[in-house]
């Protein structure tokens, strides 16, 4: 793709691009790694901590604390959404912010509260699912993928089908 | 009235009135804060919608900068402006509550001074007596439609530009007291085949080097003619590619005499804007603002201002076109400014 769009450049604009390219302040990589790291690991500390605590304090069965764990963290990102402050998370964060399921409410929530102003229809309804729209479809797809796969290569259903 | 291929010089000497200049609270609190004639407290300004807010900024700074020009709406006969919204929404309904004649221009953030042009060549040529010009833009409804929902927690690479929440407008007129501006260079359209909607300033520079080449070969003067040359918002990354560029084409330029409004408009140090400011608005504010207060001041006696514009819609990047990219040049000279 890169070099597809490189053939189509004349030498003129290579060349240019050659040159802004030594301005550009490269991406800091490992920073935002490390960045990712410790907020995506934060997020993931506070969502063990909620499910010990639905099981121990509220006496929920592991797979049902697990729900409800979730949905407070769904909770958790669309207040602070709301609040303004998940955006500057996300600047601080990157991926770290964007791939727990924080992220995806924040995607919703950002997405709604932003066309709140077109009306409830075709604004929060139909805008809402803008940026989490290609989440889920793409989402869907892998795990039909995975689903096949899980198929052809796991022994005790291949083999139990007898 | 035309030099050379593509520039204008205005004999009869076009003075910018008044000005005025409208910004958000985040603009507010930047370097240069004490410019500004409006600092609005709240980005909302107490609207419902952020487009609602944009049409505010640029209503106001209109209004502001007829009551500074000691004129009425009814003395003054065109309005030209424009913005960054679809269909230019903004200004046209910020022309609606004014009521007067009205031109929309859209040249994205060169607007600023695609205006200041064509309202300066309206009155040079007696096509007018007095001008109103300007332009708007707001960070979050740029934010909006250009990029993600403005609480989407995106992270922003190093070269991504913060847009200037604010407005500017200015009266020029055939008569009065204050700058004048003495002639404008339209530029090209040029692409370098740029495709990062996160990388404005590397996609403007070469369009501003362009017409910055062609002012001064259409009107045969070097750049020493000049105090201070400024761009509009080509931020850290698109400055420094100027400075090599300006280097590479052999056009003498004193660097330490070239600066550029989107990296005076915010602190980098305090505000997290990446690479620096963006938008109409930047190129509007600091100009009618802070540089014509300094001229004011006595602190420049001429100064060439010119404004880029990146002319893409999300539509086309989303599509892999590349930018095209476009840069206006006026000259603005101190003129009969008493004191």
């Amino acid at each position: 793709m890169a070099n597809n769009q490189k053939k189509k450049l004349t030498p003129v604009q290579q060349e240019y691009q050659k040159l802004a390219k030594k301005h550009e302040p490269p991406r800091p990589v490992f920073k935002n790694c490390l960045r990712a790291f410790i907020a995506g690991g934060g997020v993931c500390i506070v969502g063990q901590l909620l499910q010990d605590m639905y099981m121990k304090w509220v006496g929920l069965p592991e797979d049902q604390a697990s729900t409800a764990t979730v949905a407070s963290l769904i909770l958790l990102s669309v207040i602070f959404t709301s609040l303004g402050v998940y955006d500057k998370f996300g600047q601080w964060a990157g991926a770290g912010s964007a791939v727990p399921v924080t992220g995806f409410a924040n995607s919703m929530a950002s997405a709604a509260i932003e066309h709140r102003s077109e009306g409830m229809v075709l604004g929060v309804g139909g805008k809402m699912f803008k940026l989490a729209g290609s989440v889920i479809v793409f989402g869907t797809v892998a795990a039909v993928i995975i689903a096949l796969l899980h198929l052809l290569f796991n022994p005790n259903i291949a083999g139990g089908g007898s | 009235m035309r030099k050379g291929h593509q520039s204008w010089v205005f004999e009869r000497k076009p003075v910018i009135q008044s000005t005025a200049t409208v910004v958000g609270p985040f603009e507010g609190r930047g370097p240069l804060g004490k410019d500004f004639d409006v600092i609005h407290g709240e980005s909302t300004l107490n609207q419902d919608s952020w487009e609602k807010a944009e049409k505010m900024l640029i209503e106001e700074a209109a209004q502001l900068a007829i009551d500074k020009s000691g004129l009425t709406k009814e003395q003054i006969q065109f309005f030209i402006a424009g913005d960054l919204m679809n269909q230019i929404v903004s200004t046209s309904f910020a022309a609606r509550t004014l009521g007067m004649p009205y031109l929309g221009v859209f040249g994205a953030c060169s607007t600023s001074m695609e205006s200041l042009a064509l309202g300066s060549l309206l009155v040079n040529a007696g096509a007018a007596t007095d001008v109103l010009v300007g332009t708007c833009s707001h960070n979050s409804a740029v934010e909006k439609q250009f990029r993600y929902p403005t609480e989407y927690g995106s992270q922003k690479p190093p070269t991504a530009q913060y847009t200037v929440t604010g407005a500017g407008a200015a009266v020029i007129s055939e008569q009065g007291e204050g700058p004048i501006v003495t002639s404008a260079t339209i530029g090209r359209v040029v692409d370098m085949g740029v495709t990062d909607p996160f990388n404005m300033g590397a996609a403007m520079a070469p369009a501003a080097v362009d017409t910055i080449q062609a002012h001064f070969r259409d009107l045969q003067i070097t750049p020493d003619h000049y105090d201070l040359i400024v761009t509009g918002d080509l931020a850290k990354v698109g400055h420094g590619i100027v400075c090599d560029l300006l280097e590479k084409h052999r056009i003498p330029v004193d660097l330490a005499k070239y600066w550029d409004c989107g990296m005076m408009i915010y602190d980098y140090d305090k505000q997290m804007v990446q690479a620096g400011g963006s938008g109409c608005a930047c190129c509007a504010v600091v100009t009618y603002g802070h540089l014509l207060n300094r001229m004011k001041k006595g602190e420049f006696n001429r100064i060439l201002v010119v404004a880029t514009g990146a002319l893409l819609s999300p539509l086309s990047y989303q599509q892999g076109e590349t930018i095209p990219c476009i840069a206006h040049a006026v000259s603005i000279e101190r003129g009969n400014i008493s004191g």
